[in-house]
């Protein structure tokens, strides 16, 4: 390999032509083939952890669906729960009453979540991150109350019982061992994964990158902001929304705590241990938020909480002044093969 | 013919205070105009009310004959008015090829395709290397940007108005910080800038003023003070005084 006469560059790669880099940019890593593969080989591999692994899948879409809007457009959401339990709601009410097909169930709950983020993105446009945050946070209590109120519909503070669903396609009853519902999380989630891959990549991921890094110039040669926001908004609702679907789904009940402060709480806690803006972040992240909360509380069954935050406070401090923060320092050459930005 | 640009009794006031007081200015096809004027004269609130950033108190744009006063910033740049920045607006993350694809699919009604990948759409890759290579970035395009000396952060700056394919472009202090080894490649740019595409140059170097503009305006305390050729303005005693005199100085 050559290198050019004047100082060396950080980036010693062979020289591409644009179009072919713009290609090698989007193209496969082997590590993200190694992950997937990984991924669907727990289904053999770890036959007893299946319960654990369908709240990691569930965990790792919605954390992905708060990316979306947070590490590609830069929209900071404190409520992000609100579109999860939307979802989730839908599933449930849906089953109960009458679509008890998941993957129909799935959709239709991701249509409901989207139309909710659809209507919320309005308020998302314009203001500050501080502004943002308390308009999502907002929101999210709304929906919390409006979910107690209602209980009628919903269950209120006991929660919605009776969500029975059928067998997915017609076909595969969920057991108890939670087999059916990883497979059939992890395949929902792997799916939607490679959506959102193809969609960052595409002109209108983008520019939706370009607003989150100077919205004044996006704004300057023609790109109007406020679609695009919209669009990608709506999007992460789409998919925050199926993530609580799944969880309706494949636990057959739906309390309050879909809604929680603390379940949006966790999707950004998620999102800065894996980093965010390369979409496995939240993937990563969601593997190693419910690893640690697992083993912390069975060693210290009363004590964990205190434990887990004392842990990302560490991480986050030994992260800070880096662009990739959190617990993804250390792993970072690896997070990088996956196509984490270099700090 | 339409002037590329008329601005008829332009003014602005933030409360009391006038940044821009009756404005009218009118910018031929094909123009090298130049806009000066000292510190605190109102150039970039002209610049940002030609531009749609902020709305005038009174008066109307026209841009090539139309009515752009209360124009979206979108629209302006559809009907081909473009602008470059003093102070650098890039996207740092991105790099050279990207940027410039944004402005060119945006400008070719493929910047919302979701589906496809960037770089896929030949129309668009191939203007983008064909203007950052005519504006000497060539080498760089795929370097993320903000790693791009600023030189060619200034370079990158006017191809990314470029590829808006603009009929007027608006040029904020082009050379503004540039270290000298560098200067020669943005003053040799600008000079090279097709000659179809009218020029607003906002400047305060008056080498390059003088170099490169056929006409200059003179703001002062935000309404025009003098209006003229290069030869014109240069002699005249009065910018002398407020303008040339006190730049001197320096």
């Amino acid at each position: 390999m050559l290198q050019s006469n004047p100082a060396p560059q950080q980036d010693a790669k062979p020289v591409l032509g644009p179009a072919a880099f713009l290609k090698a940019k989007a193209a496969w890593r082997w590590p993200e083939f190694l992950f997937w593969i990984s991924a669907f080989a727990l289904i053999l591999l770890l036959p007893n952890r299946h319960l654990l692994l369908n709240e990691i899948a569930i965990l790792g879409l919605f954390a992905l669906s708060l990316d979306l809007i947070l590490g590609y457009a830069g929209i900071v959401s404190l409520g992000h729960a609100a579109f999860f339990g939307v979802g989730a709601y839908a599933a449930g009410l849906l089953t109960k009453y009458g679509v008890t097909e998941p993957v129909s169930g799935l959709v239709l709950s991701g249509v409901a979540a989207g139309f909710a983020g659809f209507l919320a993105s309005f308020m998302i446009l314009r203001g500050t991150d501080l502004t943002r945050l308390m308009v999502t946070l907002g929101v999210a209590l709304i929906f919390h109350e409006i979910a107690n109120r209602l209980d009628w519909l919903t269950g209120g503070a006991d929660g919605l019982l009776g969500v029975a669903p059928g067998p997915i396609l017609g076909r595969f009853d969920f057991d108890f061992a939670g087999t059916t519902a990883y497979v059939y999380s992890l395949t929902v989630t792997f799916l939607l994964f490679l959506a959102a891959r193809r969609i960052v990549h595409s002109p209108f991921g983008l520019s939706v990158k370009a607003l989150k890094d100077n919205r004044l110039r996006a704004a300057t040669i023609g790109i109007a902001p406020n679609r695009r926001l919209i669009a990608i908004y709506t999007l992460g609702a789409v998919y925050a929304g199926m993530a609580g679907a799944l969880l309706t789904q494949t636990t057959q009940f739906v309390s309050l705590e879909v809604l929680d402060f603390a379940r949006s709480a966790d999707a950004l806690l998620v999102l800065v241990i894996g980093g965010s803006g390369y979409l496995y972040g939240g993937l990563i992240g969601a593997i190693a938020f419910k690893l640690m909360k697992d083993t912390l509380s069975a060693m210290t069954p009363a004590y964990w909480i205190f434990w887990m935050g004392f842990i990302l406070v560490i991480l986050v401090l030994i992260g800070r002044d880096r662009r990739m923060a959190g617990l993804a320092r250390p792993f970072a050459p690896l997070l990088r093969l996956l196509g984490a930005r270099r700090p | 013919m339409n002037p590329a640009l008329r601005t008829i009794g332009l003014g602005k006031s933030f409360g009391g205070f006038k940044a821009n007081a009756d404005v009218s200015l009118s910018v031929k096809q094909g123009a090298r105009h130049a806009l000066i004027g000292p510190n605190g004269a109102g150039k970039t609130t002209f610049i940002n009310l030609l531009t749609g950033v902020l709305p005038p108190s009174a008066g109307t744009i026209w841009l090539n004959g139309e009515d752009v006063t209360y124009a979206s910033q979108q629209g302006r740049v559809r009907r081909g008015m473009a602008r470059t920045y003093q102070i650098n607006q890039l996207f740092a993350e991105l790099t050279p090829i990207e940027t410039v694809s944004l402005a060119i699919a945006e400008r070719q009604g493929t910047g919302a395709r979701f589906w496809s990948r960037v770089g896929a759409d030949s129309a668009v890759i191939d203007e983008a290397e064909a203007l950052l290579t005519r504006m000497q970035l060539g080498a760089m395009m795929t370097r993320r940007t903000s790693t791009l000396p600023y030189g060619k952060q200034r370079l990158l700056e006017i191809a990314l108005a470029m590829a808006c394919k603009p009929k007027l472009l608006l040029l904020d202090e082009p050379a503004a910080g540039v270290p000298e080894d560098e200067r020669h490649d943005v003053l040799d740019s600008v000079a090279a800038l097709p000659e179809d595409v009218t020029v607003l140059l906002i400047e305060h170097d008056m080498e390059l003023v003088f170099s490169f503009a056929d006409r200059i305006s003179v703001l002062v305390q935000g309404a025009l003070f003098a209006e003229g050729t290069v030869d014109e303005i240069s002699s005249d005693p009065r910018v002398k005084a407020v303008y040339l005199g006190e730049d001197a100085h320096v």
